[in-house]
């Protein structure tokens, strides 16, 4: 019978991702509650070190699997490594986080396995040694509670939701002999922003703009800069021209998780709303008191964001000295 | 180039969302029912690549007798012809099987490309493509703002966390879209009328050989025990100054002293 929880965790330019933790963290009281063990899995290439790091939060187990063709994801090398790696340890349960790289996994394993997949859950629960897992449906007008027949169960993770908790402890580090298979997909380039840059999906706060800024970011910017914190739009924002399309926040954009998600002229449609209403602490700022946004929001100030932006930054730059 | 196109017929995502009175499903008599916007993006880039280098443009749905909408709209886009699994026995299908279904169709089919949305609107699963491709035996590249065809190989920028990643595959492939890709056209009038003489071929479960035993609401791998609406926040907290530097005062003192978030 499959036991065994297996936690997937990634790299970039052999750098774990902050999802990493989170998986495995959440593997290790997934893997408690059902009295079991739990095996990290870390792909890469010349990554002996990216073990050590994983030990702190407690697996019994890491596998590695080492290849310069594990070097950066590609779905077909990643599928054949992984599918290995399952079927010869057959675990009950397989966490992954809902990244880019986990949304583009999961379905693939999922089909390869014969598996069910819960995706992009924020709450994992065991009852009676059953697990239930919570994803937002719609994006997040609707939660629901799903259960998985058979083994393995693929659940991903929505990143920045599930806790990270050091726990070391007696582990062993595996390195076993990988068959990378036939790959088809080949990476040609990596364009990445320029690191200072906060990425929404896995950002602790997020100032976001819509309409209400007329197209001009520079106060929410700044705001962002101060704060450390990303910048998100508004669909109507993006439809402008005004933002990219990765800086959409919403149903047809991103969902967000943030500790603090700070509203700033957008007014509330339905669609934006579902993107954002998971974050923690919701401030909105905007001109007309009667916008929707204030609903659902925690802080609410009415006002010209114009002012009110530019005085909140000043406020944190007193703050932080 | 032959190009085959998944599309899903969801709710309109302005739609208010109600959870019915059986707990799992939601209420769909007052819904609005659209073509899933990232597959609007799927059809308008198997366009243009027809536009530019000649083929069909073959849309392909599995879906409840409505669902034909969805197809039609994208024919009067300009697809040439659609494929519409309709059959009570898939009905409530989770995403593997759903999949199963889409692949056992593309099997008869000549197709080099086949090009999807990332996710469908409704369920969020960003599973369904990545389990055809797995299926057909094809490779997959996900969330795609820009992609270049030629001489057999496709060149995709796949979006991830900070950035893109520009990666290539010989043909036949699957990719599938990320906003930017393209701006979906209108379907126009002449487009409209033109599209409701253009062949669908209405397929069964029976019809693509696939076992009626691993389809549908009763063969789900993933149950859904219950449909909650999100927690309601408690009632805003306004904050009541005159001036701004005194509003922004306050608020940072909330946030720092209080929910201790800066």
């Amino acid at each position: 019978m499959a036991q065994g929880v297996f936690a997937i965790t990634e790299q970039r330019d052999g750098e774990l991702r902050k999802v990493s933790f989170e998986a495995v963290s959440e593997g290790r009281r997934v893997a408690d509650g059902l009295g079991t063990e739990l095996t990290a899995v870390v792909l890469g290439s010349g990554i002996d070190g990216l073990a050590e790091e994983l030990k702190k939060y407690g697996p019994d187990k890491i596998l590695v699997g080492d290849d310069p063709a594990l070097a950066d994801y590609t779905t077909d090398a990643y599928t054949n490594v992984l599918a290995d790696f399952i079927q010869s340890s057959d675990p009950a349960v397989i966490i992954t986080g809902a990244s880019a790289q986990g949304k583009d996994l999961a379905g693939r394993l999922a089909a390869r396995l014969d598996a069910g997949v819960a995706m992009d859950c924020v709450e994992v629960k065991l009852d009676n040694g059953d697990l239930t897992y919570t994803r937002p449906m719609f994006g997040g007008k609707i939660v629901a509670n799903v259960e998985i027949e058979g083994s393995p169960q693929i659940v991903a993770i929505r990143p920045n939701v599930m806790s990270i908790t050091e726990n070391p402890k007696e582990c062993s580090i595996e390195k076993p002999t990988v068959q990378v298979g036939d790959v088809k997909i080949k990476v040609i380039e990596m364009k990445m922003e320029t690191a200072d840059k906060v990425e929404l999906t896995e950002a602790d706060i997020i100032v976001s703009g819509g309409r209400g800024t007329g197209g001009d970011y520079a106060a929410i910017e700044a705001l962002a800069d101060a704060l450390g914190a990303a910048v998100g739009a508004s669909r109507s924002a993006v439809d402008e021209g005004w933002r990219p399309h990765s800086d959409q926040v919403g149903q047809t954009g991103k969902t967000v998780s943030p500790t603090l998600y700070v509203a700033c002229g957008i007014s509330g449609a339905i669609q934006h709303l579902a993107g954002m209403s998971t974050s923690k602490n919701i401030v909105a700022i905007n001109k007309d008191e009667e916008a929707p946004i204030f609903s659902k929001a925690d802080l609410g100030i009415v006002g010209d964001l114009f002012e009110l932006v530019p005085a909140i930054t000043a406020e944190v730059k007193k703050l932080k000295g | 180039m032959d190009i085959v196109v998944l599309v899903k017929q969801v709710p309109d995502t302005e739609s208010l969302v109600q959870i019915a009175d059986d707990g799992v499903s939601i209420k769909t008599q007052d819904i609005k029912w659209i073509m899933n916007p990232y597959d609007e993006l799927a059809v308008e880039e198997a366009l243009q690549i027809k536009e530019a280098q000649g083929g069909t443009v073959t849309i392909l749905s599995c879906g409840p007798e409505k669902a034909i909408e969805a197809i039609r709209t994208a024919l009067a886009m300009g697809a040439d012809q659609g494929i519409h699994i309709c059959d009570p026995v898939a009905e409530g299908s989770d995403p593997l099987a759903t999949a199963k279904l889409l692949a056992a169709a593309l099997k008869d089919l000549a197709c080099d490309l086949v090009i999807a949305g990332h996710r469908a609107v409704d369920e969020d699963n960003y599973q369904v493509a990545a389990a055809v491709a797995e299926f057909m035996g094809i490779p997959q590249i996900s969330m795609v703002n820009k992609v270049e065809v030629s001489e057999g190989k496709i060149t995709c920028h796949r979006t991830v966390e900070g950035g893109t990643v520009v990666m290539e595959t010989a043909l036949p492939a699957l990719f599938t879209t990320q906003r930017g890709l393209n701006e979906p056209r209108y379907a126009s009038l002449p487009g409209i009328m033109k599209a409701k003489k253009k062949p669908v071929d209405v397929k069964t479960v029976a019809d693509l050989g696939v076992d009626a035993g691993s389809v549908g609401a009763a063969n789900r791998k993933v149950r859904i025990k219950a449909l909650n609406l999100p927690p309601e926040r408690q009632a805003v907290r306004m904050i009541e100054a005159e001036a701004a530097a005194d509003k922004a005062a306050e608020l940072l003192k909330i946030l720092h002293e209080e929910i201790k978030v800066i």
